[in-house]
């Protein structure tokens, strides 16, 4: 029986939409914090290859979720088409991201993992958020500016099983056998590395 | 206190947390975790108490709306709750700016800000971060999700590569 989103189903009204909302943040929060991404010298570790911290938990977060989500729906109990899938906008999200990456090897945390550092004590992450804000701030005035590009190649709510036409746990399957083939692979990129002095 | 902080928590470990986090979200609210549009909504807000929001804008009006009943504002309220809990009870709540052994002062924050500005770009343009494209989208196999990973992720080792120096 389809049980959920319990939002989208009507099982839960708006107070208890976002009560949900604060208690998956606090757990959000507190996770981010555990693994050490509130340290920006930790989470830079990952790109000097001495400890792959962020690919670690960010993979281990998605194969947990996409299991999670393919059997939930494939069991019946969760709505697959009620959850909200980001939509694509091919050009600007391919550019975004080039430029986020960018901003997140210069800062030496990401948006989610500033505001950890911040609350907890880490001066440069509060300069960061405040960046980030300042940048979102900035840039949010300039998009008209830069004509259509933002809703340029707009692919609506298009999933990789769609694209490829492949079975949604054929992708499953493939992302799940890369992220444990990287996690792997991560003690002999991190030990190569240590024997190398920089 | 950092004499008696706590080693962090198993990555693996952690990150299996988090997706199942993640995957309550998506089971009871039908949406996943983000952080970017929490700072878009208040600088909507922001722009909105100096009278300036652009009607129609498609970015700033998508963001309109009051802050304690945003989903993403309340959710990121929420994360200072859990980071500043997680950290409290660790012993790791610590002012201090980090930084590498040989980085000053001035030269991380001086980089916090301008690289926290350029992530705010692309996070405009991208329609989300690490948490709302990467975790979220990435979960749902969303292409322009799987897009971002891999562009933010090859940017990163190309300007982490020249900046090394700042923290070994």
């Amino acid at each position: 029986m389809t049980a959920a989103p319990l939002v989208a189903l009507g099982h839960l009204g708006e107070r208890g939409d976002l009560a949900a909302a604060l208690a998956i943040g606090v757990a959000f929060g507190w996770c981010l914090e555990r693994a050490g991404l509130g340290s920006a010298r930790r989470m830079m570790a990952q790109f000097d290859l001495t400890d792959l911290v962020v690919f670690k938990v960010m993979f281990s977060a998605i194969v947990t979720a996409l299991l999670g989500t393919f059997w939930l729906a494939r069991l019946g109990v969760l709505e697959l088409g009620l959850v909200h899938v980001p939509e694509t906008f091919l050009l600007p999200q391919l550019a975004g991201g080039l430029i986020f990456g960018a901003g997140l090897a210069i800062a030496g945390l990401c948006p989610g993992t500033s505001c950890v550092a911040a609350v907890t004590g880490r001066v440069d992450g509060m300069v960061v958020a405040t960046g980030f804000l300042a940048g979102v701030l900035a840039t949010g005035v300039t998009l008209p500016a830069l004509g259509g590009f933002f809703t340029s190649t707009a692919l609506g709510a298009l999933t990789l099983p769609a694209l490829l036409r492949v079975p949604y746990g054929a992708v499953v399957l493939l992302v799940v056998g890369a992220a444990l083939s990287g996690f792997a692979l991560a003690p002999r990129i991190e030990r190569r590395r240590e024997r190398v002095p920089a | 206190m950092s004499a008696r902080a706590r080693p962090y928590a198993d990555p693996y470990l952690t990150g299996v947390v988090l997706g199942l986090v993640l995957l309550v979200a998506f089971a009871v609210s039908g949406r996943g975790l983000g952080a970017s549009g929490a700072f878009a909504s208040v600088a909507t807000a922001a722009l909105d108490g100096v009278g300036l929001v652009p009607a129609d804008d498609g970015f700033f009006t998508a963001h309109a709306g009051p802050l304690l009943r945003d989903w993403l504002v309340v959710e990121m309220i929420g994360v200072l709750v859990g980071g500043f809990a997680s950290a409290a009870l660790a012993g790791r709540l610590r002012v201090a700016v980090e930084r590498g052994p040989r980085a000053g002062v001035r030269t991380r924050l001086a980089l916090a800000g301008a690289g926290g500005a350029v992530m705010g770009a692309g996070a405009v343009l991208a329609r989300g971060c690490t948490s709302g494209q990467a975790l979220t989208g990435g979960s749902l196999l969303a292409v322009g999700s799987w897009t971002f990973i891999a562009s933010a992720f090859a940017a990163a080792y190309l300007v982490a590569w020249p900046l090394r120096r700042q923290w070994t």
